[in-house]
Formats: structure tokens, C-alpha cells, sequence
């Protein structure tokens, strides 16, 4: 028992720090389930149109790999709330998943934990406590989820399993993390690897439902958030799936505490090499710092964007599988024949992609504030080495990266869309060009992180609150009939749909012209402002 | 004589903290200058707006006869800088990470390099995260006395070192003395400070106190006296800068100002001295009066 004394301390210590985080996290959950539930019952007031719905989404590839199968096309519930199951799980498993590493090794990082501790804390008291304040704060979200969600007017049994799987994919990911955060040395690569292994359980339930014929349908059940949307809310409330991630989540746990005796023996999981004692000829600016920095990370981001462009160019090609009914023919008909509905495919996860790649330019860019934090900046700045050069450093890595990222993901899908349609001369070029178009929306979205480091570094991390709410409104500005100029707000919302669609320059035009206008006021503000 | 740094009536405020208050230094082109002051005083505050990193309130301040706001990067070429919290890059060696710096200051001088490794006993191989403070702080050391510069800023820079390498710092820091550089010197360690500084500046609450060489500042300080007289002792209580007088029969212990002392001694050996014990004043008695805080800063006008 001696293992977790000082637990109930660390809970206490860690619920004080996060008192006003997570309540807000729970808030934004609970809201939009809620909300999205109400505005879509209004829109399907006639069952009719709801089959009618259901059917038209089952039939999209893009809508069934981006958001999952519909099982129920009656159902009322799931009809309303299906962009938001295996989304919505990707999200709840981000958060369980961030607030463990934030309570172990970003403690164990930063040293506060062993300042707190003085001897006095078992060795799984820290993973203890993260668990247990991730897992009831995703545990409570559930249940408010599913209580919000009966207030809608939505039935009892299924709002539960609706509430309780997304508490499953949180655990889930709690469990990810407590594993993450053992094997890696810095918070950073915990949440870098737990954020690849949600990706990846993502694009594998991806496979498992744009499965045309059904024949790779279990690839779904390698997936946690597989089984999130295997409880098939509202459409059969299998509430006995949630088995498979408390066994998962248990595992997890056996292996992480495995991993951290192994550490206390000193068996060292990672065990760091020496390395050269001078530095390369090369490394004499600020830029080659930034390089080195940042390389490690764009490589592993690079190689899983070529992944996700091969996959998507790939899911793109079969998408004639999905048109079976006649009143799918006929839609697909209208919307411009199999390579019209293919582009479309394309075009929209494309948009995800550019959604993806300006993950990697904030944090990219939040790299200068955990620097300057780190007190990494400072003895840089006191060469002779200038604030604009530093600064410069770091937005380039950022700018540039997503440039890279972005186009390896086109290439990748230009390639496999291109090898099974037999066009690839045509193909290629096409979808460079629709992932080049995303580069202003996302360049913007890293601009602003840079202005608010020049101008309110304390407030920087709100560049990924500015990112969550252009990704809220992208995704659900319509369903909640918010006003035009709302809509507009966000950057992605004016990038030209590519490939297949009309294409206008004067957005891209624009968005790059206010991208740079922030990055230079970031500059000018940042010359002016206090380090530290 | 040049100053290296000038700094008058420097204000510097963190929201509702006033972390300098009026601070006045200077720093004379080719001493070694002890900078001296109770935690939170300021000093790695002033050091801040000394290297641009911070932008002062008021008041002036001139480095190497530049603006360090203005002329930052220009100005640091010709200074290094040792930080007092040391962090270094988790994936870059201590080699890499002396070899960037001093590369970035405009040039490091290898042998010297070498033989500071060497000294300092340090291995330049091991990853930025694997080294304790002591090391991460030796990093920064070598980077900084390697590099080929008028002026060296160290804030704490033995803070971490064991007695041996506190020792090798010393003759570092020794060795630039006679090479005629320029350093500012912030420590806690008073041995440190009077062995090797040439003159110092105690800080409080965001004022300087006092200036001048130590013994400048010894000479503020008391000396306590015991003594055996022959006869009764007369006349002592009169005595200007005499204190805490205690007389017992033929026995008296007092405290006496070290400014005063002679005319105390005559007033003694005038009874007739049959033995006697004076303490020197430590550098410690003179640094707690100015650390602890609800002392009265009497000496105060009196140095400056
Ligand atoms: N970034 C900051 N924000 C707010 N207050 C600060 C900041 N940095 C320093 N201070 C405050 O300014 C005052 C001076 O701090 P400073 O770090 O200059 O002291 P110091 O003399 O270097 O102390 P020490 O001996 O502990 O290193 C302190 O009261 C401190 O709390
Ligand atoms: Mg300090």
C-alpha cells in the first residue's frame, strides 16, 4: 500500500490546478452534445427526411470515413448525433489522454513533482492520481453528456450510451498516456505519441467502416474509438461493448506500473546516448537550432501525413463501392457522376488534412513560448544573435513545416488515387494543388500564434482555443444555423474546395496577405515586449 | 578610468512589484565587481536589463558604451553571459551546445576550450537532459569563459558546484582578472565574493546599499572587544562609536565601530591592558546587517 501513499494529496493538488480547466472542457462537451442533438431533431421533425438523411450520409465515403456509419436510419438519436460519435470520442480520448501526461511526467519534467514529494510519495502515487482525476473528469462529462441529452428529448437508455461510450474513449486514452508517459522522457513526446495513436485509431475505424463490401469491417474493432461507435448509441444501446476498453484500460494500467518498477530498478527504458562531443560545422544560427529542434518532430509528422495521404487517395478510389440504392445513384448523378463525388471525397479530406497539418504550425510555433518559458531564449538572446532572428527561426520551421506536411499528404493521395483510377499523370498535379490551397487558412491559424507571442505571450495557448473554435464552427456552424459573418470567421471556411471545384484567387489571396500582416505585427510586438 | 557598465536611477516594475527601485551601479572596465543582495533583492533583474532582455521603467543605463535595449546584439558580441538557472536543449550534447553559443557570440577560442573541459572535468558528450545542475551550470561556464569577450555577466554561476570546481572557478575567474576583462559577478557565496572581487555593490529591495572595495566596507563593521584591565576602566562610555559596554570590576566587553577603534584602544591600554581579545569583524556580520530586514541601514550614508 506503501506504493500510493500520497495519492489523495496529488488528486487534491492536481483537481486546485486544473479547478477551472476541466469544468470548462466539461461545459464545451456537454454543450455541444446537447445543442447539436436539439438543432438536428429540428431539422428531421419528419421521419421521412431523417431516412432520407441517413441514407444520403451512409451512401457519402467522405461523410461514413470522416464520422462513421449510420446503423439506424430511423433513429432519431443517432441520426442527430452520429458527426459527433467517433469525433466526439477522438476528442473525450484526447482529453483523458492530455490530463494524464499533465499530471505525471509534466510534473516529473518540471521537477515540481520531486520539489512536492520529498520522499514522501509512493511511486504510483502520480500515476495514480492522474488516472484518477482524468477518468472521473471523463466519467463525469459522460454522465452530464447523457443527462444533457435526455433534457433534449432523446430517450434514457440510449443518452447513457451515448454519455458512456465517450467516457470509454477517455479512459481509453487514459490509459494510452499512462503508458506514453513511462516510456518517453519529455510531456511533449507523451502527448506527441499518444496524439499518433489516437490518430491512428481514428484512420483504422476509418478503414473499418468506408469497408465498402464489408470484408475489412474488424479493422474497426482494432480501434478504441471503434468500439465507442460499436455501442451503436441509440441503435441497439449495447452497453456490454464498454467491456472491451475497461479491459483495455486495465491492461494499460498493469503495463504502465510494470514499466515504472522496471524504471525504479533502474533498467532505464530509454536509456540516453552519449553524443558528439562537438557540434556539426553547420550548427552556427539560430535557424540550424530551430532545425534540429524541430526536425525530429516533422519527420515523424512527414511520414504520417504521406500515410494519411496514401490512405485517403486510396478510400478515394472505391468510392463507387458505396452507390448501391437507386436514390444513391441517382444523388450521385447529380452531384456530377463518380468523379464528381470522388473529387468531393477529396476535397473534404483534404480539408481535415489542412485541419491536421496547422496542429503541427501552432504547436510548432508554441515552441517559442515553451523556449522563452524554459529559459532556453535567454542565454540565445544575450549573443549576438537578434529577437527577429530568433523569432524568425521558429516561424519559418513552423511555415515552412506545414508546407512540407501538407504537400507530402497531397502527393501521397495524388499517388494512390492516381494508381487505382490509372490517371496518376493527372492525378498528381491535381491534388498537389488542392493541398497547396490549404496553406493560407493554416499559415493564418500559426500567424495568430505568433501575434499572441508578441503580444500577450502569457495568452499564447489560446491560439489552440481560436483553432477549437474555427473547428466548431466548421463543423457544426450550419447544423446550428449561426449567423454568415460567424461562419466566415474561420479561415478554413474561404479555401477553395479542391480538386473538382471552382477555383478563386482572391481568397487565397487574402488569407495569405492577413497571415502575413499578423506575423509582422508579431514581429514588431515581440521587438518591443520583456523576455521571460 | 572607463566603466563598462553605467546604470543610474533604474526603475524597473513586475505589475505591483517594484523589483528595482532607483538602482545606481557601476562597473569599472577591468575589475571583477561582486554584486551582493538578499534573495529577491534584484540582482538577476538588473542583469536582465543589462543584456535587453528586459526594458527598464527609467533611469539610464549604459554597457560597453552602448544602449542594451537598443544595440542588443551588437553589445552581446563583446560579452558572455552565464545564466543563474541553466537549462539546456534535452537533445543537444554540452559539446554542441558550447560550441552554438560561443559560435553565436562570434567565435570561441578552442584551446581554451579544451583545457576548460579538462579543468572542469566535464563530459562534453552527454545529452542536454542527462546532465545535473552542476554540470548544465559548467555547460554554460565553459561556453562563457571559452568565448573570446570583454565582459562577463554571471549570474550565480557557481551555484550547484561542488567545493573542487567552486575552486577551479576561482582560478578561472582569477586568470580573467590579470587578462584585464571586465566581470560582473553575482553570488551568495561571500568567500567567493572576497576572494576574488575587486569591489562590490549590495542590493536590497531594489537599491544598491552600499559600493566600494571590501575594505571600503570592513571599516563599517564593529570589532568586539574582551579585556582584562589593571585597573578600572574610565572614560569609555564617552567614547564615540563604542557599544553593547559591559563592565564587570576590572573586566569589559564591548562592541566598538572598527573606524573608532584606535581611540578605544588608547583609552584602554590607558588602564592598563592584561589581556585582551579582539574579533575582527567577518565579511558575514556585514552582509547579515544588510540581509536581514528590519536592520537600519545607518552605515548607509556614511560610504557613499
Ligand atoms: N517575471 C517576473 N514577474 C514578476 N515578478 C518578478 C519576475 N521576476 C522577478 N520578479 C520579482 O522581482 C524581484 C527581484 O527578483 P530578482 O530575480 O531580480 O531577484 P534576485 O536578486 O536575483 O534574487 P535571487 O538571489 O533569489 O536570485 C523579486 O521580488 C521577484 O519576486
Ligand atoms: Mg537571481
Amino acid at each position: 500500500m506503501n506504493d500510493f501513499v500520497g495519492t489523495g494529496a496529488l488528486v487534491r493538488l492536481a483537481l486546485r490546478r486544473d479547478r477551472i480547466l476541466i469544468p470548462i472542457w466539461i461545459v464545451v462537451f456537454v454543450m455541444t452534445a446537447a445543442g447539436s442533438a436539439k438543432a438536428t431533431m429540428d431539422l428531421y421533425a419528419d421521419p421521412k427526411a431523417l431516412v432520407d438523411a441517413a441514407r444520403t450520409s451512409n451512401a457519402s465515403p467522405a461523410l461514413v470515413s470522416l464520422y462513421g456509419r449510420i446503423f439506424d436510419e430511423s433513429s432519431l438519436g443517432e441520426v442527430s448525433l452520429f458527426k459527433l460519435t467517433a469525433f466526439g470520442a477522438l476528442l473525450v480520448g484526447l482529453l483523458g489522454g492530455m490530463l494524464v501526461v499533465r499530471h505525471t511526467r509534466s510534473e516529473e519534467e518540471s521537477g515540481r513533482l520531486e520539489l512536492l514529494s520529498a520522499g514522501v510519495l509512493g511511486r504510483y502515487a502520480a500515476l495514480a492520481s492522474a488516472l484518477i482525476v482524468s477518468g472521473a473528469t471523463v466519467i463525469v462529462l459522460g454522465l452530464l453528456t447523457a443527462l444533457s441529452l435526455m433534457g433534449s428529448g432523446l430517450d434514457t437508455k440510449g443518452s447513457f450510451a451515448f454519455g458512456l461510450m465517450w467516457a470509454a474513449a477517455g479512459l481509453s486514452f487514459a490509459g494510452v498516456a499512462a503508458v506514453t508517459s513511462q516510456v518517453t522522457e519529455s510531456a511533449r513526446a507523451a502527448n506527441g505519441l499518444t496524439a499518433v495513436v489516437l490518430g491512428v485509431a481514428y484512420v483504422l475505424r476509418a478503414i473499418g467502416d468506408s469497408s465498402a463490401d464489408g470484408s475489412t469491417q474488424w479493422v474497426s474493432w482494432l480501434s478504441p474509438i471503434g468500439w465507442s461507435q460499436q455501442v451503436r448509441a441509440y441503435a441497439g444501446d449495447r452497453l456490454a461493448v464498454l467491456l472491451v476498453p475497461l479491459v483495455f484500460l486495465a491492461v494499460l494500467i498493469a503495463a504502465a506500473t510494470a514499466l515504472i518498477r522496471r524504471r525504479d530498478l533502474g533498467a532505464g527504458l530509454v536509456r540516453p546516448r552519449p553524443g558528439p562531443p562537438r557540434a556539426a560545422k553547420s550548427l552556427r544560427s539560430p535557424l540550424a537550432l530551430a532545425w534540429r529542434l524541430h526536425r525530429g518532430s516533422l519527420l515523424a509528422w512527414g511520414f504520417a501525413f504521406l500515410l494519411l495521404g496514401l490512405l485517403v487517395g486510396n478510400i478515394a478510389s472505391n468510392v463507387d463501392g458505396f452507390v448501391t440504392s437507386d436514390s444513391a445513384k441517382e444523388m450521385v448523378q447529380k452531384l456530377g457522376g463518380v468523379e464528381g463525388i470522388t473529387d468531393a471525397f477529396l476535397a473534404t479530406e483534404m480539408g481535415m488534412v489542412g485541419l491536421l497539418a496547422s496542429a503541427f504550425g501552432i504547436q510548432a510555433a508554441l515552441r517559442l513560448r515553451s523556449e522563452e518559458t524554459a529559459l532556453r531564449a535567454e542565454p540565445l538572446l544575450a549573443t549576438g544573435v537578434s529577437r527577429a532572428q530568433w523569432l524568425a527561426s521558429h516561424v519559418l520551421m513552423a511555415l515552412l513545416g506545414t508546407g512540407v506536411l501538407i504537400l507530402v499528404a497531397g502527393l501521397g493521395s495524388g499517388i494512390s488515387s492516381g494508381a487505382s483510377l490509372g490517371n496518376m499523370g493527372r492525378q498528381v498535379p491535381r491534388m498537389l494543388a488542392a493541398s497547396a490551397v490549404q496553406l493560407p487558412a493554416i499559415w493564418l491559424v500559426t500567424a495568430l500564434v505568433v501575434i499572441l507571442f508578441g503580444l500577450a505571450p502569457k495568452l499564447v495557448t489560446g491560439g489552440w482555443a481560436l483553432y477549437g473554435v474555427f473547428l466548431l464552427i466548421g463543423q457544426f456552424g450550419e447544423i446550428f444555423n449561426l449567423p454568415q459573418w460567424m461562419i466566415n470567421l474561420s479561415p478554413y471556411g474561404h479555401t477553395p474546395r479542391l480538386p473538382g471545384g471552382d477555383f478563386s484567387v482572391a481568397p487565397v489571396l487574402w488569407l495569405t496577405a492577413i497571415a502575413a500582416a499578423l506575423i509582422v505585427a508579431g514581429f514588431a510586438s515581440f521587438r518591443r515586449r520583456d523576455i521571460g | 578610468m572607463t566603466s563598462a557598465i553605467v546604470v543610474s536611477g533604474l526603475h524597473k516594475s513586475y505589475g505591483s512589484t517594484h523589483a528595482l527601485d532607483g538602482l545606481d551601479l557601476e562597473v569599472t572596465t577591468g575589475e571583477v565587481h561582486g554584486f551582493l543582495g538578499p534573495n529577491g533583492a534584484g540582482k538577476s533583474t538588473t542583469i536582465r536589463v543589462l543584456l535587453g532582455l528586459l526594458r527598464g521603467d527609467a533611469g539610464d543605463v549604459s554597457l560597453l558604451g552602448g544602449d542594451p535595449w537598443h544595440d542588443a546584439a551588437k553589445l552581446h558580441r563583446r560579452l558572455a553571459y552565464v545564466p543563474g538557472d541553466v537549462n539546456l536543449w534535452p537533445n543537444l550534447t554540452g559539446g554542441e551546445v558550447i560550441d552554438l553559443l560561443g559560435r553565436l557570440r562570434g567565435g570561441l577560442d578552442e584551446k581554451k576550450r579544451d583545457e576548460l573541459l579538462r579543468r572542469f572535468d566535464l563530459d562534453p558528450t552527454k545529452k542536454g537532459r542527462t546532465y545535473s545542475k552542476g554540470n548544465r551550470q559548467k555547460v554554460a561556464l565553459v561556453a562563457a569563459l571559452a568565448s573570446d569577450v570583454e565582459l562577463l555577466i554571471l549570474d550565480e554561476p557557481t551555484s550547484g558546484l561542488d567545493p573542487l570546481m567552486e575552486e577551479v572557478f576561482r582560478q578561472c575567474i582569477e586568470e580573467e582578472r590579470q587578462r584585464d576583462r571586465t566581470v560582473l559577478l553575482s553570488s551568495h557565496i561571500l568567500s567567493e565574493v572576497e576572494a576574488l572581487c575587486d569591489r562590490i555593490s549590495i542590493i536590497r529591495r531594489g537599491k544598491v546599499v552600499e559600493t566600494g572595495t571590501l575594505a571600503d566596507l570592513r571599516h563599517l563593521t564593529r570589532t568586539s572587544i574582551q579585556a582584562e584591565l589593571a585597573g578600572s576602566p574610565n572614560g569609555l562610555a564617552e567614547l564615540p562609536g563604542i557599544h553593547d559596554l559591559d563592565v564587570q570590576g576590572n573586566r569589559v566587553r564591548c562592541e566598538v565601530d572598527t573606524a573608532k577603534l584606535d581611540a578605544v584602544m588608547r583609552q584602554l591600554s590607558a588602564s592598563g591592558i592584561k589581556s585582551l581579545v579582539a574579533q575582527p569583524p567577518t565579511l558575514e556580520e556585514l552582509f547579515l546587517r544588510h540581509y536581514e530586514d528590519d536592520v537600519p541601514a545607518e552605515p548607509e550614508a556614511a560610504v557613499r
